[in-house]
């Protein structure tokens, strides 16, 4: 494999390697979309300590609401729901930063653009790293927040699985706004003033489904309507996300 | 052929054109909507009978209806402007989608002011989690989004396009918005007893709702024109057209 960290050698090698190996040529743009998966989750994993960044956040969050509204466990298993979704929602706004930073400055994400590849597959590609990266550790640990707020450990497999529909569609939703805020000095506000009024159907019907998970009732109605928008979200969202990549390179 | 029946559509989009267009037709709009609307409130406030459940509360309603139906209306107007600046690369296009939001915003606030003083008397507080405020709530920020993303970028162009693709996410959005938020509303309590804009209503209260409908309407049109016009004096204030409109 020819993945380097640097941004222009990723560049020439994903024209070159999608232009000349004839291997696969019904899917060039899958196959520049999986080179593209390995190396960021390459890049990654060679700066763990970013990684945690959003976990530990997602953690503080969680322990801010016993801290500011009672240490009874009775209470906060009232709001455990709410209090998960919103530490979830904060969090994967927190690790937007991530997701297309470093590429627009270096000018990684022009290579993407002049590649002759789809954008649209690169930057789904892109998506799904982060989310790999961000949303699913934030799934995992979500059980143990939901512990620490008096939730039986008999809703885990249910608070997971919401979980992990839910941070989808986030991820997704949020590449928009990333996308869309990339040419900007200090975005973190209008990042968030962006993303945060069209995730707020995830955050109904996630929330729903968890209280519903945590109370040991059938979660289907409101995780089918999640699943809904995470599909709806996994193909509208990189187009909408390319065309901003695309304005903001301009 | 073709062609002919377009020429009105690529006419337009010259910003000379449509600034004379504009300056022509606003008296056409403004007079009408000054008058539907001193008369809608006449009718509203003074001639229609009060409510027998709500008294004379209810009349705030001539204000707070045709608000809320405005904030709608214009996001719809400012993403239909987006899409045709998108698809066509039409830059008055993007100039009216910009004309749009403040408009909308403050058609917003007025909804949610007259909706929380509708309040105070009806359900005894300021403000209730109500599935029509909180969609109308979450409306305003997304008219303080797109204005934000506009005021973010130094570069007209590149604002106006980022705009206008925020602007038609937010369209796609706006309907699973307002439908999640009703759902998660029925969940929590049942449906509010008093409902603005039924059908059910006498056509003594109906009537000036109508008029005052219509009359904001043709209001947001009389200001989007003037603020179409100040727009493309400001963007084109380097074109030689200009200074020869204002001095002529």
């Amino acid at each position: 494999m020819s993945i380097t960290g640097t941004p222009a050698g990723v560049g020439a090698a994903l024209t070159t390697r999608a232009s000349c190996d004839e291997a696969a040529p019904s899917a060039p743009a899958l196959r520049a979309a999986r080179l593209t998966l390995a190396r960021d989750l390459t890049l990654a994993f060679r700066k763990r300590g970013q990684l945690i960044q959003p976990l530990a956040f997602f953690a503080l969050v969680t322990m801010l609401f016993p801290l500011a509204v009672s240490p009874e466990l009775a209470r906060l298993r009232a709001v455990a729901p709410g209090v998960l979704w919103v530490a979830a929602l904060l969090a994967s706004l927190l690790a937007l930063e991530f997701l297309f930073r470093d590429d627009a400055y270096d000018g990684t994400l022009e290579q993407y653009a002049l590649s002759g590849q789809s954008l649209t597959w690169l930057l789904f590609a892109k998506t799904v790293a982060h989310w790999l990266l961000t949303g699913l550790p934030l799934a995992l640990m979500a059980p143990f927040a939901a512990m620490s707020l008096g939730v039986s450990a008999a809703a885990v497999p249910g608070i997971i699985l919401v979980m992990i529909v839910g941070t989808i569609a986030l991820s997704l939703i949020g590449a928009i706004g990333a996308a869309l805020t990339l040419g900007m000095k200090r975005s973190g506000a209008l990042l968030a003033l962006l993303t945060l009024p069209i995730s707020l159907p995830v955050l109904i019907y996630g929330a729903r489904a968890t209280e519903l998970a945590i109370a040991g009732s059938s979660f289907i109605a409101p995780l089918e309507l999640l699943a809904a928008l995470a599909v709806l979200a996994v193909t509208l969202a990189p187009l909408a996300a390319a065309a901003a990549v695309r304005i903001s390179l301009e | 052929m073709a062609a002919m029946r377009w020429t009105w559509f690529h006419r337009l989009a010259s910003p000379p054109y449509l600034y004379a267009l504009a300056a022509r037709l606003t008296p056409w709009v403004a007079w009408p909507a000054a008058l539907l609307i001193v008369g809608g409130l006449y009718a509203g406030l003074v001639l229609a009978p009060p409510d027998y459940q709500q008294g004379e509360g209810f009349r705030i309603i001539y204000v707070h209806v045709p608000s809320a139906w405005m904030s709608l209306m214009v996001y719809v107007t400012m993403g239909v402007a987006a899409a045709v600046g998108l698809i066509w690369r039409m830059k008055v296009a993007h100039a009216v989608a910009a004309s749009c939001a403040p408009i909308g915003a403050s058609f917003t606030v007025a909804a949610l002011v007259t909706g929380s003083l509708w309040g105070k008397p009806m359900w005894g507080t300021w403000w209730e989690w109500d599935p029509r405020l909180t969609s109308e709530l979450i409306l305003l920020f997304l008219y303080l989004g797109f204005m934000g993303l506009r005021a973010g970028f130094d570069d007209t162009q590149r604002a106006d396009r980022a705009g206008a693709l925020l602007a038609v996410v937010g369209m796609v959005n706006v309907p699973i918005i307002h439908y999640s938020v009703i759902w998660w509303n029925s969940l929590h309590q049942a449906p509010s007893v008093m409902r603005f804009g039924k059908p059910t209503m006498p056509a003594a209260m109906l009537a000036p709702l109508l008029v005052l409908l219509l009359g904001f309407s043709l209001f947001f049109a009389a200001v989007l024109l003037v603020r179409v016009r100040a727009e493309i004096l400001q963007r084109e204030r380097a074109a030689r057209w200009i200074g020869e409109t204002l001095r002529a």
